[in-house]
């Protein structure tokens, strides 16, 4: 088990590297940061002193330890649309981000699943055809085109529900939350459907998908052979089964998630990391967008790591680490 | 050749799936009225001259306001939205094909590549894609889409923004069609006639070209379709986000964003159409890519 | 009366191209404690008859015509409940390759309780003692500490013995072996056979034993049915289809078993194809292959007919006995 982690953290470290390696080459070398954070007037000298500053006078791999060194400390440069360090604005907009991921990602498995495995059942039937009809459309809607009907109907018909921001948030050290408040609340259905909508129709057609091809499988006929009731075959022996590829793409798909963030915070202008990184590419501000890069590789990493104990659990073939 | 298309039973499966039918109409009917558009839109809406601004905001004409000349309204500056939606469908289009094209030349190079040659640059090449393949695409597009406006000067870019993004989703999706050809590839490569083919010595390049190319188009035709509707919404949303084409050259992506300032105001039309229009194209792209992907894989049969 | 009884029995396939008969007219009966010998090449329709009489066709085949009845009374309509409640309970199946018929994620403990606890009325405790039973009965070692195993961790001759243990759990008095040593080593087969042979006749169990493989049957049937082109081409006692068959292609058949007795030159093939299901020739469909065809067999298609100790489906029985 121990082995285990520690053979899949050491596989982790090449692409972690590589990721820095690309966030570094962005950040010391595309465009021209001395001359973007100088602006017109500026004389030789304070150049020549902000290139030291910056250590760009350094050898690259000098440079690029040095970058590698600062951004496990949490120093990710300076942002230079805001003037502010980078990491203390990454920190700033991650709970709000996390948030609003994590109660998506929540919505997609608790209704992408059952549906899922419903209409790979009921593959014929009027009700599975119609599911089917809708995760079709949820697939082909562009995720800022649903964001934008939402807020359309609640919002402006309705008047329902706030249409953006994150209404009111209680802060705790490094935290804020929104979780805590009624506006929060609120302010959070809008986004977390728009995100997940996309998410639960995904996962509903693969949990509907690998439902279909399990139940084909000969151990599934050995078991209708062996007079076992509908229910001990669906919900047991195939769903279980399902189980492996399901949980790989959802752990890949919190990571789409977080990229389908993006878009969302940008409709509903919902102050986490994908705001701030549209923002920042905008204006190409560099530093802010290595930064998202590097911190993105490390989430997808953990998540991973995640899905791969989960695996552990679910499968008894992995766990004799045969095959 | 053509009867005998009209006799298989890849035609019989697309009459019998009246979705397959009505979305090849769709995808159909759009394309045309994208690729001639300067003809069949009736008005121009890059026209700055035809343009007048006590046109704007005109409602749908179904409303009461509405008129007939400007069937799906007008925009802020008095633009009809039936026109730039036209327009802008070709512009989309121009730069989803465009980037499909080139993630499939890209990947179908490297997958002939990687599942040829094996070894080394088989395992480099996998490598890459699986670690690309774990990003999200739009991601990826969204950063090579920033690092070109960091790396290039500002009037330049402006002036290439179509071909980077062409560049930018196209290297989102190379992946795909590498590791399907990469597959496909070492499967052939095992079969007696590229065997033979070797024996007699004809070379490498042509093998891969003339024996194994083929063998490997169905699969990439059905992953350049679904993709299709995917690189379609990439260039949307990167344009939606205001990264992707200035309003110069307004993509539909482009046209959502900017109506989307005015639904507040109750102009909900200048936003919903184009937004409708894209769905509704990449949902037939969709469905008959889903069509095509069942047709061609036989074990569904 | 026969504990199982299939009569004219057809199954059929609708396509693009009208309806497919994969079975056709198919009748034979299984007395209590029988093995029953199922032949024929792939694509005979073996399989698919053992399908049909546990009520598990693949859709779109369905059964168009005729019946099956156990203990004399119908299955072939029974509700898709009532018929799993026999699933298991009155009639077992064993498949082909025990590397796929296993759930690999569930321990093999749990699959021989959960099956039993479906069809009987068992505590946990009695459930798992009767499966540490069962595995010891087929001869898996250590069975006591090996009923939380995995499948995985088993051989495939092994894997094969606990599907047995699964099939046969219930108590069932029929049990369906499509082709169960085929998936399996040459060296594991006769093993297998001895087990399946073993058991059944001390739970007294009916086998209907599909397989194509002619040498089996011969040592374990008690009776035979060749099937060619999902029809019976001849059905009878087990020796007397083997040493004096009355259809010519029954008789290729046992042409084609190695002898261990005779010393036999050169095994004799039978030339050419069995027909696609949507290209069956006129009247007998044997007729093209045939060494002893003639002008009535490529017209009428023969039933049945006694010959001898058996029963053939060739003209030549009709002739025989006229």
């Amino acid at each position: 088990m121990f082995a285990f982690i520690l053979s899949r953290l050491f596989q982790a470290v090449p692409v972690l590297l590589v990721v820095g390696a690309i966030a570094f080459t962005m950040f010391a070398y595309v465009g021209d940061p001395v001359t973007i954070m100088l602006g017109q007037d500026y004389t030789m000298a304070q150049r020549e002193m902000l290139v030291h500053q910056l250590g760009l006078d350094q050898p690259f791999f000098v440079q690029y330890l040095n970058y590698l060194w600062a951004a496990l400390h949490g120093n990710f440069g300076v942002s230079y649309r805001l003037a502010r360090p980078v990491g203390a604005l990454i920190l700033e907009r991650l709970p709000a981000t996390i948030e609003l991921s994590m109660t998506a990602a929540f919505l997609a498995v608790a209704v992408g699943v059952p549906l899922g495995v419903y209409t790979g059942i009921k593959r014929n039937s009027l009700g599975s055809r119609l599911i089917m009809i809708f995760s079709l459309i949820g697939v082909s809607l562009p995720t800022f085109l649903i964001g934008i009907l939402l807020i359309l109907f609640f919002a402006v018909l309705l008047g329902w529900l706030p249409s953006f921001g994150r209404g009111d948030v209680i802060r705790m050290a490094h935290w804020s939350t929104g979780f805590l408040t009624l506006s929060g609340l609120r302010s959070l259905i809008l986004p977390a459907i728009t995100l997940g909508l996309f998410q639960m129709t995904l996962i509903m057609r693969l949990v509907r998908a690998e439902m279909m091809e399990v139940l084909r499988s000969d151990y599934i006929k050995f078991a209708r052979a062996r007079g076992l009731t509908d229910r001990a075959i669906n919900f047991g022996h195939a769903l279980k089964n399902t189980l492996v590829p399901v949980i790989t793409i959802i752990g890949l798909n919190i990571g789409g998630l977080i990229a389908f963030s993006i878009v969302t915070e940008t409709v509903f202008q919902w102050p986490g990391m994908g705001l701030l990184l549209v923002q920042s590419i905008g204006v190409a501000d560099i530093p802010v967008m290595s930064a998202y890069l590097q911190l993105i590789a490390l989430l997808f990493v953990g998540i991973n790591l995640v899905v791969d104990l989960l695996y552990y659990a679910v499968d008894p073939r992995l766990r004799l680490g045969k095959r | 050749m053509l009867a005998r298309f009209f006799d298989s039973d890849f035609f019989y499966s697309f009459r019998r799936n009246p979705v397959a039918m009505v979305s090849a109409a769709v995808v159909f009917m759009i394309i045309v009225s994208a690729v001639f558009s300067p003809w069949l839109a009736p008005h121009n809406p890059f026209d700055l001259a035809s343009l007048n601004l006590l046109d704007s905001f005109k409602p749908p004409f179904f409303q009461a306001d509405g008129e007939l000349s400007y069937p799906l309204g007008t925009d802020d500056q008095g633009r009809d939205v039936l026109s730039a939606i036209m327009y802008g469908t070709r512009i989309s289009l121009t730069v989803g094909v465009l980037a499909i094209a080139f993630a499939m030349v890209v990947g179908i190079g490297l997958g002939l590549l990687a599942g040829y040659a094996g070894g080394a640059v088989d395992a480099l090449l996998m490598r890459i894609v699986d670690v690309q393949l774990s990003f999200p695409a739009i991601l990826i597009a969204l950063l090579v889409d920033g690092i070109a406006r960091a790396a290039l000067p500002r009037e330049f870019h402006d002036r290439i923004q179509l071909w980077v993004l062409v560049v930018a989703i196209g290297i989102a999706q190379w992946p795909q069609f590498a590791r399907t050809v990469r597959g496909s590839t070492m499967v052939e490569r095992g079969r007696e006639y590229v065997m033979a083919a070797r024996v007699i010595g004809i070379p490498s390049v042509r093998i891969m070209l003339s024996h194994i190319l083929p063998n490997v188009l169905g699969p990439v035709l059905v992953i350049a379709t679904l993709n299709l509707g995917l690189a379609v919404l990439s260039e949307a949303t990167l344009s939606f986000l205001g990264v992707g084409l200035p309003p110069t050259q307004p993509s539909l992506g482009t046209l959502i964003r900017i109506g989307n300032d005015f639904l507040f105001s109750g102009e909900w039309w200048v936003t919903i159409f184009p937004g409708l229009t894209l769905a509704v194209m990449v949902l037939s792209i969709n469905l008959l890519g889903d069509w095509l992907r069942d047709a061609l894989n036989p074990r569904l049969r | 009366m026969a504990l199982l009884e299939v009569e004219d029995l057809r199954v059929e396939f609708p396509t693009r191209r009208g309806l497919l008969r994969a079975l056709d007219g198919v009748s034979f009966q299984i007395e209590a404690g029988e093995i029953l010998g199922v032949v024929g090449e792939s694509g005979a329709g073996k399989s698919l008859t053992g399908a049909a009489i546990i009520g598990l066709l693949e859709p779109p085949g369905r059964i168009g015509a005729g019946q099956v009845r156990l203990n004399g009374e119908r299955i072939d309509n029974l509700s898709p409940e009532r018929m799993r409640r026999i699933r298991g309970k009155q009639i077992g199946a064993i498949f082909q390759d025990p590397l796929t018929t296993l759930n690999p994620l569930y321990s093999i403990g749990r699959q021989l309780t959960e099956t039993m606890q479906t069809h009987m009325k068992l505590s946990d405790r009695d459930a798992r003692e009767r499966a540490i039973k069962w595995l010891e009965d087929v001869g898996i070692p250590a069975a006591r500490e090996r009923i939380e195993a995995y499948p995985h961790e088993f051989s495939g001759g092994m894997r094969q013995r606990v599907v047995i243990a699964l099939a046969l759990c219930a108590e069932p008095r029929l049990v369906i072996a499509d082709e169960p040593t085929t998936a399996l080593d040459v060296s594991i087969q006769a093993q297998i056979i001895a087990l399946l042979k073993r058991i059944t006749r001390e739970h007294g169990t009916a086998v209907m034993l599909v397989t194509h493989d002619m040498g089996v049957i011969a040592e374990t049937a008690d009776h035979v049915a060749v099937m060619y082109a999902g029809r019976i081409a001849e059905i009878g006692p087990v020796r007397d289809v083997v040493r004096s068959p009355s259809h010519p292609y029954s008789e290729g058949l046992m042409g084609s078993i190695p002898s261990l007795v005779h010393r036999v030159d050169r095994l004799r093939q039978i030339d050419g194809a069995m027909p696609r299901l949507n290209a069956i020739p006129q009247g007998c469909a044997f007729n093209p292959r045939c060494p002893k065809v003639f002008d009535r067999c490529r017209q009428e298609r023969p039933g049945l007919l006694p010959a001898g100790a058996t029963r053939a489906a060739c003209w030549l029985a009709e002739a025989g006995n006229g």
